[in-house]
């Protein structure tokens, strides 16, 4: 009997032990975050439901957030990590409801299913700033801002480059290698190419086939164009992945890719498409930037000091050739 | 000595043990994070009320998964048929112009068609409930893929004015731009408690609810007593299929969108939700009041982590694996003992 009763006091114990450490888990590193809260008021307090860490662009985005909004800068930010499901950015944006937190910031999943959430942010006053995706609601004043890229301006940046660097030729053969047909990035870099094309009268569009982003597909898709036409001057790929397949396909059918041989333009400005660069086998690789901290900290400043705030606001971008890279510029990049 | 023990066992049944543990644990929790995130918003009324509006399709769906495993059984189709209802109700309504009353009723009959093919080859054909769950587990995502592999966003204006319909109630609290917020819920989280009791009511009180007990208990004497094992078997799934197809919906009710690689893993939320909530895996115990706190403990984890704000959302999932390792050897031990007992 005894031992019985032992057994049961045992498990009441290790049950209230448990208990404990499953919430003291939480709690223990809090002690300094909310003595924080309590102690300085001045803290703009941010939430930011970001996507997940899916891809090396993600993170390097999750880190500008951590950067921008630090103490030191006088924020406290208030991370979550949705794991690419929608359903706990909805759970976790409720959350930064509740905490009465001034902003928050939304990378979204998808663009879609925000209409209720955002709703409920808007009743209790909070601003909400759209990072990356774009969203479609029923109501855009559901949202303050949104922050991202201008695809469309990367791809000018790339014709603007080439109308500078082919101002003198003949003809320009050029192969486009699409990205995924509908995204954003693809309609943007591919409609700044169309109008290249339409403006310069010595550039001929050789081909124009979607490489879906990926590197595989732009190999299969630049090897059956140099089968066709053995007279190639430029290659317009719109990532980096596509850029690599491609320069693949191209030495594979024994021609060289930079200065001497076939240009390759890129976009995405990954390390390893930089490093490309840096090898002089791809000229041109345009930047579509991750650090969106910064510009969403201006927007936060903007509506601290009373300002209207742009509806879309662009991220700043920029782009590297293969004449003027140095190891010590992509060392210095955050990702 | 022994009259004694007797009633102490009488009074600290296994499973009123285990339910006990679950409410208290559940407790604990939601109390520590009151006191420690109590600047942070932690005592509001509206978040404990966003606990069953994010949940709510959940909960309806443990239901139904403490209903199969309550017969022994295991269902882990859930999360893709909440899928597939999910693309269905979206692709009626924003590809076919059908109304959002038909797409309640096409959710209903989906998680029904499901329940019925799956009970009747559990029951009738004697085929383990995983293997045939999980053929349902491919077939329903695969299906949804079918349908569209695009996120389809939901513009239907009923079917938004029944998600956003918010009921107001008499709490609330005051945030710092001074602005009252009155504690509101949507009509979700109503339906999704009215199944926990009708639930609860339909397996404590009915000839059916005892039978489900009976024959996870022990399935040759259920068969012995005279009970038809195989159509008591069938009920519960169809009625756990019917449950997935209503979770579904109103899973669909919080996400207002349809998309293939929605719920993925709300499967196994709702077996670790009914667990912890103190139902044996073995079959013969369990109680959807416990399933509705095992669900409660699992949003509270959350909770605590996303409002706790520097950690790892990941670590949700291993405070809640650390949960289920204790409860399923807490189960065990109250096995053994009742086994020794005998």
């Amino acid at each position: 009997m005894k031992m019985k009763q032992r057994l049961w006091s045992a498990l009441i114990a290790s049950v209230m032990c448990l208990g404990l450490t499953a919430c003291g888990g939480a709690p223990a590193d809090t002690g300094s975050g909310t003595a924080d809260v309590g102690g300085s008021d001045d803290l703009i307090v941010v939430g930011f439901s970001q996507v997940g860490a899916e891809s090396d662009w993600r993170t390097a985005n999750t880190e500008s957030m951590k950067s921008t909004f630090s103490e030191e800068n006088g924020y406290k930010l208030i991370f979550d990590d949705a794991q690419q499901k929608q359903e706990n950015q909805i759970t976790a944006i409720r959350n930064f409801i509740q905490q009465d937190v001034d902003y928050i910031v939304l990378a979204p999943t998808g663009e879609t299913g925000w209409d209720t959430v955002l709703q409920e942010a808007k009743n209790a006053g909070i601003p909400v700033i759209i990072v990356d995706r774009q969203v479609q609601v029923s109501d855009d004043s559901l949202y303050t801002a949104w922050v991202g890229s201008d695809f469309r301006a990367e791809g000018d940046k790339a014709v603007k480059w080439m109308e500078e660097q082919f101002a003198d030729k003949d003809q320009l053969n050029i192969v486009h290698i699409q990205g995924t047909i509908g995204s954003s990035a693809q309609i943007g870099r591919t409609d700044a190419l169309n109008e290249g094309v339409e403006k310069n009268a010595n550039w001929n569009l050789v081909a124009q086939q979607s490489g879906e982003f990926t590197q595989a597909k732009g190999q299969e898709v630049m090897e059956s164009v140099l089968k066709q036409n053995s007279d190639i001057d430029v290659v317009y790929c719109e990532n980096d992945n596509e850029a690599f397949g491609a320069i693949d396909a191209i030495e594979a059918a024994g021609k060289t890719v930079g200065k001497d041989g076939i240009t390759v333009i890129s976009f995405d400005t990954t390390r390893a498409g930089l490093n490309d660069v840096l090898a002089g086998k791809i000229s041109l690789d345009v930047e579509c930037n991750p650090l969106h901290g910064p510009r969403v900290q201006e927007i936060i400043e903007k509506l601290e000091a009373g300002e209207e705030v742009e509806k879309t606001a662009y991220v700043d971008e920029t782009q590297f050739d293969s004449e003027t890279i140095t190891q010590e510029m992509i060392d210095e990049r955050a990702y | 000595m022994s009259t004694k023990s007797l009633k102490q066992k009488k009074k600290l049944s296994g499973t009123t043990f285990l339910l006990m543990v679950t409410i208290g644990l559940f407790i604990l929790m939601y109390a520590a994070g009151m006191i420690v995130f109590a600047n942070q918003g932690f005592a509001k009324p509206q978040m404990f009320v966003n606990l069953l509006i994010s949940n709510a399709g959940l909960l309806v769906i443990s239901c139904g998964m403490t209903i199969v495993m309550i017969t022994g059984g295991i269902d882990i189709s859930v999360g893709s048929v909440t899928a597939l209802v999910c693309m269905v109700c979206a692709f009626e309504m924003e590809k076919m112009g059908m109304s959002a009353y038909a797409a309640v009723i096409s959710a209903l009959v989906i998680g029904l068609l499901f329940g019925l093919v799956q009970g009747f080859l559990v029951a009738y054909l004697d085929i383990q409930p995983f293997i045939v769950s999980l053929a349902g587990l491919f077939f329903a995502r695969g299906l949804t893929a079918v349908i569209s592999t695009e996120m389809i966003s939901i513009t239907n204006e009923t079917f938004l004015k029944w998600a956003k319909y918010s009921i107001y109630l008499p709490i609330g609290s005051t945030n710092k731009r001074g602005i009252f917020q009155p504690a509101f819920i949507y009509p979700s989280v109503i339906i999704s408690i009215v199944v926990v009791i009708a639930v609860f009511i339909l397996l404590k009180y009915t000839k059916f609810g005892r039978s489900l007990y009976a024959i996870g208990g022990n399935q040759q004497s259920a068969l012995m007593m005279g009970l038809n094992v195989r159509r008591t078997k069938m009920k519960a799934y169809v009625l756990d299929g019917f449950l997935a197809g209503l979770g579904g919906f109103l899973f669909c009710l919080n996400s207002c969108a349809g998309f293939v690689e929605q719920a993925k893993g709300l499967e196994m939320d709702a077996i670790s939700a009914s667990v912890i909530g103190g139902t044996l895996l073995s079959g013969g115990v369990g109680n959807p009041i416990g399933t509705f706190f095992g669900v409660l403990i699992k949003g509270t984890i959350s909770s605590l982590i996303t409002t706790q704000g520097t950690l790892s959302s990941w670590w949700v999932r291993i405070v809640l694996s650390a949960l289920l390792c204790f409860f399923i050897v807490l189960q065990s031990v109250i096995t053994s003992r009742k086994n020794k007992n005998k």
